[in-house]
């Protein structure tokens, strides 16, 4: 009984263990308690917000980009609907096999996909990345049966920038490209690219890329743990940015493009009296639809290292010594300083410096005999301009071209353009740490020597020459437009200046000389005016690429072509009431009386007669001006 | 006829059983259907707590061997036959029904150790302290091998702390407390499969990884912690209806609460969940046999186990290990096996002194 006694449980005990298990109850419901206090009241800030944060996105909404449109209103770029595939990495399980079972659907390069990969590694991971763009009608089909395969890469539809001219139009209007790394500095401010892929990378989408753009808008959205939006909570809309409309003809840009096939060179053609520029041509050129959604390394190393340079736009990047083009100038700058046009200088063939038997030759071998500054621009004689440049010197040489814009940027709408070069004594100091020579003014004189100029300044001294000394700055904006108001706004009215000299003789007795050029029995761009409906003024320009050692002959069909002549013309037309000034340069072309001159002829009569109806036959008079405006 | 109900435990899980359907349909995102499986599933189980509750205390005691070793028998039949469910063999397939075996250990364990200390006269009181204890350790690691961690947790509680009431004496707690401690990395390092080891790790720091292995306890923070002391309102909070929440109607339907009733709809539900764990202790004090007294202690306790391992896993005390919230969850066997144990408080209840 003792034993089975003892083993009894202890009624006293029993009911003192009840109590511990109820007083361990009370603490552990205690500590539950503090617990959800903590998280509910200590803590309920934190996690209200990272609730919000979970639930709650906002989504940007991107702008239309504004449209570019030629003076006529053609549409230059645009934005169309194509289909891409976007991918948000931190919602898909796995992305190599996913990328493998996608590109059995849709077809994928492996340049396109060590691209993505280096993107995803660089971006977070919640960032959407394109995955592939322009999907064609049957990708779509077949990738929308599919799409539930695929969580996290969804079809979009987009809107991509387009080119309809291509490579008519892309050393003007440039190309859009993908934000790259360069670009984000500028794009990281205030949220201002939010839901912008695209960026001007060059030409008018870059210079005028803020412009272009428009602002984001916003959309906050409640979304669940998948990602999918349920319900959009308020809304802030895109605004687009606004159109462009640009002073360019694009027939008379085709028509320049045509005329330079097969060459290499440019044209620049400009309204003198607004400087608004009509075209602005390079040749070779590119399809810039190529770069809109990134070029290939192959293909851009092709067109990077092609000889023909097709993406250096000549018109602006370009410079060239001008060669006989600037006669014109440089006799305005004489009578400027009392040389008298109808003062006359033997010419033997050669020119020489006072105790120098240095000779430095006249194009024209027999010489021109004595010759006065209307028949030494109409023949274009060498001599005569040494020494018109020696009896200046070159302080007022210099001084005097400067003035019309000779050394200097035009001030053109479009990035990087060049300054040229009108050399002088401090220059050739600082640049080359020598002293001028006389040699160095005898060879300004005739724009050969260190003498550079850009086509588009060429053009544009030629319209400062046609409105008698009123510089008008180059441009090619013409007004941007409020897309959604449908209205013109800001027209663009650029700054004219009255240069020195401004006498009206001087430019009548140099112009007579430019129109000798064409129309005169014995100028050397006499071959262009048959027909000529117009009087124009011109003057032609055979620019040396390298020096002929003294006592040699220039034989061009026995030099080879990247030493040969570069062939020159600029012009204005018509003679009394200038509508277009021109210049046109052709690498390696040789003469310019012989390439450049008959090509200005042809897009002068395109753009006089084709395109603003004047001169032509059935036109009798006077022209009907009511399609430029 | 209804003599055999005590209404104080009865009301209390009424209540609890209300609050849970108040919850689960916002969980659900408003699943009527799911509501109805629900309700039939708790109609079920009530009728089982009736009819356990008119079986007699004595025979309760007597048929704890033969429960006990069916049991047994099942657990090892889970092994060897059980269909897989979340990637554990739990489940017995009966063809209507299945069944879960290892959650009726959880009533038939304490009744198991309360026959041993109470019966058996000539054993020796160490040898009985033995034997009850391999008694639980046998359930429990056929439950781990399963593996369901949390479910043998809380046969291992309802079993000992039937040990502890038996007044063993704290010599033996110290000794016993000292060799669970010892044979913890031992545990860790050869019972654990990874994802609990995970699991446990991730316990201590569910932020260090909040969109993989801390996903659960980070959204079910958030989601109590944004409830606030009002919440958010029923039916509308977001971190559930937007799916933030995972198994929101059934392990961490706690959050959802949390979230929509704030700090007033957890008091309220630990105090009904207190009311049925006082009541099911009082009637135990309130009892002469001293196995109604163990039985009605460790089914109590028991239940409170369920309670705090499955709010402390979903407020980020413990470890995410698969305990459901009594009454509230949406499954099957366990409010069953609940039920069943508020069936036999109700049995013993019926003995009670009257005061």
């Amino acid at each position: 009984m003792r034993r089975s006694r003892a083993n009894e449980i202890d009624q006293y005990v029993l009911e003192n263990r009840y109590m511990l298990i109820l007083l361990m109850i009370a603490l552990l419901s205690f500590l539950l308690f503090m617990r959800v206090a903590y998280l509910q009241i200590a803590q309920h800030g934190r996690f209200e917000l990272l609730s919000l944060e979970n639930h709650i996105d906002r989504v940007p909404l991107e702008p239309v980009r504004g449209l570019i449109l030629d003076r006529n209103e053609e549409v230059l770029a645009h934005n169309v609907k194509v289909f891409n595939l976007e991918i948000r990495p931190d919602r898909v399980s796995s992305l190599d096999r996913d990328l493998e079972e996608l590109s059995r659907l849709v077809e994928f390069t492996q340049e396109d996909m060590q691209a993505l990969k280096t993107t995803l590694e660089s971006r977070p991971s919640f960032e959407r990345q394109t995955l592939k763009t322009n999907l064609t009608d049957e990708q779509v089909a077949v990738f929308s049966v599919n799409q539930h395969r695929f969580p996290g890469i969804e079809l979009k539809v987009d809107l991509q920038r387009d080119y309809p001219y291509g490579d008519l139009t892309s050393h003007i209007v440039g190309y859009v490209g993908r934000i790259s790394p360069d670009d984000r500095e500028l794009v990281n401010e205030q949220g201002e690219y939010d839901g912008i892929s695209h960026i001007g990378k060059i030409g008018i989408e870059s210079q005028y890329e803020k412009t272009l753009k428009g602002a984001p808008g916003h959309s906050q959205v409640e979304i669940n743990a998948h990602g999918r939006i349920v319900r959009h909570l308020k809304q802030d809309l895109p605004n687009a940015g606004q159109n462009l409309h640009l002073s360019m003809d694009i027939l008379l840009q085709k028509e320049s493009m045509a005329a330079l096939e097969g060459l290499e060179g440019a044209v620049v053609a400009i309204e003198p009296k607004t400087g608004e520029i009509l075209a602005l041509a390079s040749a070779p050129t590119y399809d810039p639809n190529l770069f809109v959604n990134g070029i290939s390394q192959t293909r851009y190393a092709q067109l990077n290292s092609s000889e023909l340079k097709p993406l250096f736009n000549r018109s602006i990047y370009g410079q060239y010594a001008p060669g006989s083009t600037i006669k014109g100038f440089v006799s305005l700058v004489g009578l400027e300083h009392g040389f008298e046009h109808a003062r006359e200088v033997y010419c033997p063939g050669w020119y020489s410096l006072p105790n120098s038997d240095r000779r430095y030759r006249c194009w024209r071998r027999t010489g021109h005999g004595l010759i006065d500054g209307y028949a030494a621009i109409e023949r274009s004689c060498d001599v005569y301009f040494y020494d018109l440049a020696i009896r200046l010197g070159i302080d007022r040489l210099q001084e005097g071209m400067m003035r019309f814009g000779f050394g200097q940027k035009t001030g053109i709408d479009l990035q990087g353009e060049r300054s040229g070069l009108m050399p002088g004594m401090e220059w050739k100091k600082r640049a080359h740490g020598q002293s001028w020579y006389p040699g160095d003014t005898v060879n300004s004189g005739i724009g050969q020597g260190y003498m550079l100029m850009t086509p588009v300044q060429l053009a544009s001294v030629t319209a400062t020459l046609a409105n008698r000394g009123v510089a008008v700055t180059p441009h090619l904006l013409r007004m941007t437009e409020n897309p959604v108001r449908q209205q013109s706004e800001s027209p663009v009215v650029a700054e004219q200046k009255q240069i020195q000299p401004q006498q009206d003789e001087f430019y009548d007795q140099v112009i007579e000389s430019m129109r000798r050029v064409v129309h005169g029995a014995r100028g050397t761009a006499r071959g262009i005016s048959t027909d000529m409906r117009y009087e124009m003024a011109g003057k032609t320009g055979t620019a040396q690429v390298v020096g002929i050692p003294q006592g040699q002959e220039y034989d061009e069909a026995n030099t080879p072509k990247k030493y040969r002549d570069h062939s020159l013309f600029v012009g204005f037309a018509p003679l009394d009431d200038p509508r277009i000034a021109i210049a046109v340069i052709v690498e390696h072309g040789g003469s310019g009386s012989k390439v450049a001159a008959p090509i200005a002829r042809r897009l002068i009569d395109y753009y006089l007669m084709d395109r603003l109806g004047l001169f032509t036959p059935e036109a009798e008079s006077p022209p009907d001006r009511s399609d430029l405006t | 006829m209804l003599s055999t109900l005590d209404y104080p435990l009865l009301s209390g899980i009424l209540l609890v059983c209300s609050l849970g359907l108040i919850t689960l349909y916002s969980a659900s995102g408003e699943d009527v259907d799911l509501l109805i499986k629900h309700v039939g599933r708790l109609v079920i189980a009530f009728m089982a707590m009736y009819i356990v509750s008119h079986i007699q205390v004595s025979t309760l005691s007597n048929m704890s061997l033969y429960l006990y070793l069916i049991g047994l028998v099942l657990l090892i039949a889970v092994l060897v036959f059980g269909s897989a469910g979340k990637g554990a063999q739990r489940w017995i397939d009966f063809g209507i029904f299945r069944f879960q075996p290892s959650e009726i250990m959880k009533i038939v364990v304490p009744m198991m150790v309360a026959w041993i200390m109470t019966h058996n006269s000539m054993m020796p009181r160490g040898a009985k302290i033995f034997l009850a204890v391999l008694s639980i350790l046998v359930p429990c690691s056929l439950v781990i091998l399963q593996p369901d961690l949390g479910t043998a947790l809380l046969i291992a509680a309802s079993g000992l702390v039937v040990v502890f009431l038996a007044g063993i004496s704290w010599k033996t707690i110290l000794a016993l407390a000292a060799a669970g401690s010892l044979s913890a990395p031992l545990v860790w390092s050869m019972v654990l499969y990874d994802y609990q080891k995970q699991r446990i790790l991730t316990m201590l720091d569910p932020w260090s990884d909040p969109l993989g292995a801390g996903y659960h306890a980070v959204q079910s923070m958030i989601a109590i912690g944004s409830g606030g002391i009002a919440g958010k309102g029923w039916l509308l909070g977001t971190q559930s209806r937007l799916e933030f929440i995972p198994e929101r109607s059934t392990d961490f339907v706690f959050s959802v609460l949390g979230e929509e009733f704030g700090l007033g709809g957890f008091i309220l539900l630990m105090l009904v969940y207190l009311l049925l764990v006082v009541r099911g202790f009082w009637i135990g004090i309130s009892v002469e046999d001293t196995y109604s007294k163990l039985l009605a202690g460790g089914l109590s306790f028991t239940f409170f186990a369920y309670v705090f391992v499955n709010i402390g896993m979903v407020s980020g005390i413990l470890p995410v290990v698969g305990v459901p919230l009594p009454f509230i969850s949406y499954g099957g066997t366990s409010v069953v096996s609940l039920m069943i144990g508020f069936g036999i408080l109700m049995s013993i209840s019926q003995r009670m002194k009257p005061h």
